[in-house]
């Protein structure tokens, strides 16, 4: 008898030459799947129903909302949303907590690769910016859906572009607004009396405070984002940010970047030999006094902070002169999602008057609303105007002041440019 | 009756070999090769439809790439050897002494901390702003505000090498500390230091070398673990560049999905990082037998016995001091207020975080309390099943076969994970609890194989032949002889598998598709948003569970076995 554990064990041996068999499967699975998707021909598809026909379809569903699940607040006021989601429409809402929404995307494509079309394990995703792109230009995601929502009209779609254009991406309706962000810096009041306003007075301003400063490592997201802050304020012509990067001479363009982070990174945190993983471990560093100046993207982080005492109550908060980049964020549902209808009730109450008002409240979460106040009755109004006054918080108007992001093809090329230069040293 | 009995039994345990290659095998390959269709270019879903090597070629111009292969390669080498030199002069220096009953009623709460906790702490323990530079400012330093050296983070990687040793001392001290008696240990030691021997010596010339070959496989898991974690190097290691499997995970969670190819090949790469690190590791140990052979009988009593007493004593207790003041600092943390620099002590003290944390900390225990039984009582069942058919057969198993046991430990958990999902999606196996359960055990079947098959291996073979003898078949000793003499082992092992499980965040999320929410997965997703306070709640908490485990593992045999004392060393 041969040693079970033999390494010429059939079942070993099955493993080891069936590896091009596996590829071969992938790929032909691939290609049947890659045919018409099932909503196209399928009347029963929530995409072409009355809405009244959406919520009932909708009832008794288990809706599978991947979600990123590093904010206490966030994961609170989910929990609140199931609570309200269960009551009015009969939906258990499951938060599926990610530690990055990439494994959300790793997943339906996953589940592409393998020709599932209709048994998809997520059903809502929160996204935007480059992976929303990359999942439209995959065709991994259903829609368009955002237009049927009764509660996307009070968006005002048509005189906010932003409500429909992501990272200059037209949305086409394959996500939902949910919630807005906006870079803004905060700084320890007690150890700094005058914040720099500029890039160019950032520079000044870490000389005189070194290694008091720093930005996440590329390409973190909060990390590309103070990159493109300083690209737009350092391009000779910022209206070519707005265009793909191949229709412009991107080396050229990006070389006063350079400039500028040869000077600057001497001067930052640990001489810019070492960088924070992320915008929350930027934060940690103004928390131990390592930092005294640092950004976030949330307007609200800083004072919902403050309150949970990750900083010291004399933060207070600030944008550059001329404005920040800003952007929204959304809300999308998968290609295969096995419950579209849920999924679909789920954003439309998300932008719910009710369910903004709240989620704008800085003892809940803070993430100011998507709503148009022109469209909304005066009760309504009065619930989405801050009332809170917590000295670390944003100003409401230095939200008016909002850069639109770059094309998604300079973050890429901003990102392996920064990587190429700095990334090894 | 007894007859019948006897071939049931046996026709069960010669199932338990082809269960567990399947168990290990198939998941492993059908996972790599959903990575290595892609590193060579294959993926119609995103495109790609003919094979390359563009993959390969854009990963050799990575910047940066050879130092993150050499920071892998280095740190997973230097601290293993520097773990497995702290535990073997610990062992010879003070075997039998009042140092070493302390250090085993520690072991076990040390064993039961997270990787990814132990990092944390210690990264608050040494950082500019940490507890040790408070503890010191601004009386002794000068400094009010945090000074600004790279610690951790430096580039040689020394910080992450000293979060991995601090963890690995603990696990190669269990699994010597179970591998001692199999050898006689004693009275080798004995038999040395009577013939005037200093201790030290006595051990490393009497008894080390019986004893490394039954620690040799912990070591390479020990090699493997440290060449390719993820956790610890993130949280400890530098950042540019990180190590390689950093890397992959970043490139694998990229939103351009083009970068999912050279993912793979650097997945791939990895593995080769890997065992070329083995290799090397295989390599020294001949070195170190034909240089230390002659060493061994030339009669010298005293050889290094100050330096390897003063060194053995001295790291050992910097590393259990370093991961019991991390360990405090968290707790510190889970209390805290605002807490600025440089208060060495959180003023106010609250509850408020654990209040916080609680109403998700309960279903998230359950949970991962439910998981990590299942899948150390499968593990267990099949590892004993195992050992039981090499009993009965009278042969142990071969190279391969070795191989195929640790191959979960081997290849880099992110390379052939996300192919296993694709697998699972192929399959339509929807994501829940026995899929989780099954991506659980194919960690913890190997850990649990590697505490138990010396011990078992060992046990002496007249006790089943006395049994024999006294006319009980094979089911029959396994479960009246063998079993009870082996039952500390078995206990301890399976504590080992419970941590083991409680720790697994990438199996959990990828094939539960994240709808079990365990303390892991929980405690990763709120590090990711950087709550401190918050975060060290978690990590308490997921120290919790395997320390009960382990607790379990010493208190059970020495209550089971109270009038078989000799049982119990």
């Amino acid at each position: 008898m041969t040693t079970p554990f033999s390494c010429r064990h059939p079942l070993a041996a099955r493993g080891v030459t069936g590896l091009p068999g596996a590829a071969f499967a992938l790929g032909a699975v691939a290609v049947l799947g890659l045919g018409m998707p099932a909503w196209a021909q399928d009347g029963a598809s929530p995409l072409n129903q009355p809405w009244q026909e959406v919520e009932q379809q909708a009832r008794g569903q288990t809706v599978y909302f991947n979600a990123w699940g590093g904010d206490p607040n966030v994961n609170g006021y989910l929990d609140w949303v199931a609570g309200e989601l269960e009551r009015r429409h009969d939906i258990d809402l499951v938060h599926v907590k990610l530690d990055d929404t990439a494994a959300a995307v790793s997943r339906v494509l996953a589940e592409k690769s393998a020709g599932n079309v209709d048994e998809g394990a997520i059903d809502l995703i929160w996204i935007n910016g480059e992976n929303f792109a990359a999942m439209k230009d995959n065709a991994l995601l259903l829609g368009p859906f955002a237009q049927r929502l009764p509660n996307f009209a009070l968006t005002s779609p048509d005189a906010n572009p932003e409500m429909t254009t992501d990272f200059t991406v037209p949305t086409e309706g394959f996500e939902s607004p949910w919630g807005k962000a906006q870079l803004t810096f905060y700084y320890d009041s007690e150890r700094v009396e005058a914040p720099p306003t500029s890039m160019a007075a950032l520079l000044d301003w870490t000389k005189q405070h070194p290694g008091r400063f720093t930005y996440p490592l590329v390409p973190d997201f909060h990390g590309s984002t103070f990159l493109k802050q300083a690209l737009i304020a350092l391009v000779d012509d910022p209206a070519m940010l707005a265009r793909p990067v191949g229709e412009a001479d991107a080396e050229a363009a990006m070389a006063p970047l350079w400039d500028y982070l040869d000077a600057l990174h001497p001067h930052l945190w640990r001489q810019g030999r070492d960088f924070p993983a992320s915008g929350p471990a930027l934060r940690s560093l103004m928390g131990d006094g390592e930092l005294s100046l640092a950004f976030a993207f949330n307007p609200a982080e800083p004072a919902a902070a403050v309150n949970n005492y990750q900083l010291p109550p004399s933060i207070r908060s600030y944008v550059l002169d001329g404005g920040t980049i800003g952007n929204v964020h959304f809300v999308t549902i998968p290609f295969n999602a096995s419950h579209q209808a849920g999924a679909m009730v789920t954003a439309n109450f998300l932008l719910s008057p009710e369910a903004q008002a709240r989620k704008q409240r800085l003892d809940v979460w803070g993430d100011p609303s998507v709503l148009d106040l022109a469209r909304l009755d005066e009760a309504e109004r009065q619930a989405l105007t801050p009332m809170d006054d917590q000295p670390a918080r944003l100003a409401p108007q230095a939200l008016q002041q909002t850069q639109p992001e770059p094309h998604p093809s300079w973050m890429e090329a901003v990102e392996a440019a920064w990587l190429e230069r700095y990334g090894s040293r | 009756m007894a007859a019948a009995d006897t071939s049931t039994f046996s026709r069960l345990v010669r199932l338990a070999p082809a269960l567990t290659v399947l168990l290990l095998v198939a998941p492993v390959v059908a996972g790599l090769a959903g990575a290595a269709a892609p590193a060579f270019g294959w993926l119609p879903v995103l495109g790609g439809e003919q094979l390359s090597l563009a993959p390969w070629v854009s990963l050799a111009r990575t910047p940066g790439i050879a130092e993150m292969l050499l920071l892998s390669f280095t740190t997973g080498l230097i601290s293993t050897a520097l773990a497995l030199a702290i535990v073997v002069l610990f062992l010879g220096a003070f075997a039998d002494s009042a140092a070493f009953v302390w250090l085993k009623r520690l072991l076990s709460p040390l064993l039961a901390v997270p990787h990814a906790a132990a990092a944390i702490g210690l990264a608050f323990l040494l950082a500019p702003s940490g507890l040790a530079m408070r503890l010191v400012s601004p009386a002794l330093s000068g400094h009010t505000t945090p000074p600004d050296y790279l610690f951790p983070g430096d580039p040689f990687g020394l910080a992450l090498i000293a979060g991995l040793v601090v963890k690995e001392v603990p696990f190669l001290l269990l699994m010597s500390l179970s591998a001692l008696p199999q050898c006689q240990a004693d009275d080798r030691r004995h038999l040395a230091l009577s013939l005037g021997y200093s201790p030290v010596t006595a051990f490393l010339k009497a008894v080390l070398p019986s004893l490394y070959p039954l620690i040799r496989l912990p070591v390479y898991a020990v090699i493997a673990f440290a060449s390719s974690n993820v956790d610890v190097a993130m949280i400890l290691g530098p950042s540019t560049p990180p190590t390689l499997a950093v890397s992959v995970v970043r490139w694998l969670g990229d939103p351009d999905l083009s970068m999912r190819f050279m993912a793979s090949a650097a997945a791939l790469t990895q593995l080769g990082i890997t065992l070329l690190a083995l290799a090397c590791w295989w390599c020294l140990e001949q070195a170190i037998r034909w240089c230390a052979t002659p060493r061994l009988t030339d009669g010298r009593r005293n050889s290094g016995q100050r330096l390897g007493s003063l060194l053995g004593g001295g790291l050992t207790w910097l590393s259990v001091t370093l991961l019991g003041a991390s360990l405090l600092g968290l707790t510190l943390w889970s209390l805290a207020a605002f807490w600025p620099f440089p208060s060495a002590w959180p003023t106010p003290l609250t509850l408020a975080n654990w209040g916080r944390a609680l109403p998700g900390l309960l279903p998230a225990t359950l949970d991962t309390l439910w998981l990590a039984l299942a899948a150390t009582v499968l593990a267990t069942i099949l590892v004993i099943g195992c050992l039981e058919s090499e009993a009965l057969n009278h042969r142990s198993m071969g190279a391969g076969a070795t191989l195929v046991l640790y191959l979960p430990l081997l290849v880099p958990p992110v390379a052939f994970l996300y192919g296993l999902v694709q697998l699972q999606a192929q399959l339509s196996v929807a994501p829940g609890f026995m899929v989780v359960v099954l991506g659980h055990c194919l960690f913890v079947l190997p850990y649990v194989f590697l505490s138990l098959a010396e011990s078992y291996r060992r046990l002496d073979p007249r006790w089943t032949q006395v049994a024999a003898g006294l006319g009980h078949g094979p089911a029959a000793a396994f479960v009246r002889v063998r079993l009870p003499l082996l039952l500390a082992p078995i206990a301890t092992a399976s504590a080992v598998g419970i941590a083991v499980s409680v720790g697994q965040y990438l199996p959990t999320l990828l094939l539960g598709a994240g709808r079990l929410t365990t303390l892991t997965t929980e405690a990763v997703s709120l590090a990711s948003g950087g709550d401190r306070r918050l975060t060290a709640v978690y990590a308490l908490a997921q120290l919790l569970l395997p320390a009960l485990g382990f607790a379990l593992a010493i208190g059970l045999p020495r209550v089971l076995h109270r009038q078989r004392r000799a049982l119990l060393t």
